[in-house]
């Protein structure tokens, strides 16, 4: 680990620094994604407070599991399909 | 060379801050240091300085916008007071945390409650451990010219760091006195141009300010804002030196007056300081060998030099004009700590004056000069911590 005399001062890093923590080990819930109850509307892509749905060619993918702090905002926004949730909470560890 | 003029202290600082033309002020007025930025919109309104002046529905959001804008890379400055430094107090730590040169006057007033408008030093030492570098002037003359000097201390690259400029509320800020006032050229001469150091608006190169640091690394970072309060005196020093050659007034660490041979030791900042040299003087001439300093750089304080200076004295009077309920003043702490680190052991009294604005007379001074030369011929102190004109 760098010294304080090796430190920018001000503690002024790289921009996008957060990429490199995996904060996505303080989850204790963990969302699901099902994918047959997806219609693709991405909002959980909107309403994420981080930057965890990944998004391909305009269609959300897997969960960034890294970054995921299991707040499940996105499974509570999720409209699923025909009353089916595509997103789902499950507690870690189960 | 400069002109003479008479002008009050806030006026003062107005001028001085047009002529060093900051990019960004952002403000909210508060008593006495209103008049500071009430002076400078006009400045602004009349195309004389090019500053983009942010007005602000608080002192924290003014601070806030005063980080964010010296984070982007401008020079940044500001004015506040009392109750003003209080709510911004968060921000300073953020402003020295980030290590911004933020530039600010602080003129000096008491805390409520009771409410109380006056001038006390309360705010400035409340502000004391927020990492800034302290100034403190006694009229307007050393204001104006403290505040020129703050811009190139601050923004020096081995310190980046903000610093205040403090000056008594009402006592100089509303009182006109004589003054000599820098030509603007020179003045722009001096402070040079601002160089940012990792300006947010230099979008080619994109950086992350007020990151997430953890026990892991918190403590470097402090350990480095230390360093750069150590480089303090040295630039403080050299920045005098250059500052002497324009405006032919010397400045150093602190000021001694009649010191040199001086028995008998007052330890006063700001204005109080000007009365206490004309007792010291009264009493010099009925053969009272007594002296004073004045800190002039509070934070950091030069305690070695502060210890040598006073080292011949067998009794010092700490005057504080601002209290720590249940310990002595400020002042009185950082004397006993310098006092400490060379070793010499003279009587030391602790006097708390001038609180809310009380007037501090010359019978205050004469007072704790009648005083410290009983404690010399007894050898003892009756009492450590007391007040000046106090009713019972």
């Amino acid at each position: 680990m760098k010294g304080w005399r090796e430190l920018e001062i001000g503690a002024i890093t790289e921009a996008g620094s957060a990429d490199n923590y995996n904060t996505g080990s303080w989850r204790a819930f963990r969302p699901q994604w099902i994918e047959e109850n997806c219609i693709q509307c991405l909002f959980c892509w909107i309403y994420c407070p981080d930057s965890a749905i990944t998004v391909k060619d305009g269609k959300r993918g897997e969960f960034d599991y890294n970054h995921c702090k299991g707040c499940g905002i996105c499974a509570k926004e999720c409209p699923g399909k025909k009353g089916k949730k595509a997103i789902v909470m499950v507690e870690e560890g189960k | 060379m400069g002109k003479r003029i008479a002008i009050t202290g806030n006026f003062a600082i107005a001028e001085a801050m047009r002529q060093i033309n900051p990019d960004v002020c952002a403000a909210y007025p508060i008593t006495p240091s209103t008049q500071i930025m009430e002076k400078f919109s006009t400045f602004v309104a009349d195309g004389k300085v090019d500053t983009e002046l942010v007005t602000v529905e608080s002192e924290h959001s003014a601070m806030s916008a005063c980080i964010g804008a010296s984070a982007a890379g401008g020079r940044v400055m500001t004015a506040t007071s009392s109750q003003g430094l209080a709510l911004m107090w968060e921000m300073l730590h953020i402003a020295s945390g980030m290590r911004l040169p933020v530039v600010m006057t602080l003129v000096n007033r008491a805390l409520s409650a009771p409410i109380n408008i006056h001038g006390d030093h309360s705010d400035g030492m409340g502000a004391r451990d927020c990492g800034w570098i302290q100034l403190w002037s006694e009229n307007a003359q050393e204001a104006y010219d403290n505040l020129i000097q703050a811009i190139r201390i601050a923004e020096h690259d081995d310190i980046r760091l903000p610093a205040m400029v403090c000056m008594d509320g009402f006592i100089i800020s509303h009182s006109i006195e004589s003054m000599e006032m820098l030509p603007d050229d020179v003045v722009r001469d001096f402070i040079g141009e601002f160089k940012p150091k990792h300006p947010l608006l230099d979008i080619e190169n994109p950086v992350t300010y007020g990151p997430l640091v953890l026990p892991d690394y918190f403590m470097e970072f402090k350990r480095q804002q230390h360093e750069a309060m150590l480089h303090v005196k040295d630039v403080v020093l050299e920045v005098a030196k250059e500052f002497q050659k324009i405006s032919g007034r010397s400045y150093g660490l602190f000021e001694t007056y009649r010191l040199e041979d001086a028995e008998l030791a007052i330890v006063v900042l700001n204005s109080a300081a000007g009365t206490c040299k004309d007792v010291i003087d009264e009493y010099r001439d009925k053969g009272v060998r007594v002296g004073l300093l004045k800190p002039r750089l509070f934070r950091p304080f030069p305690y070695e030099e502060v210890a040598e200076a006073l080292s011949g004295a067998k009794v010092i009077a700490v005057l504080d004009r601002a209290e720590s309920f249940g310990g002595f003043g400020p002042m009185f702490m950082e004397i006993s700590a310098a006092m400490l680190t060379n070793g010499s052991k003279p009587l030391m009294i602790n006097k708390i004056y001038g609180l809310g604005g009380r007037d501090f007379m010359p019978e205050h001074a004469a007072v704790v000069i009648d005083e410290m030369k009983e404690v010399a011929e007894t050898g003892k102190v009756k009492i450590l911590k007391d007040y000046l004109g106090v009713r019972e």
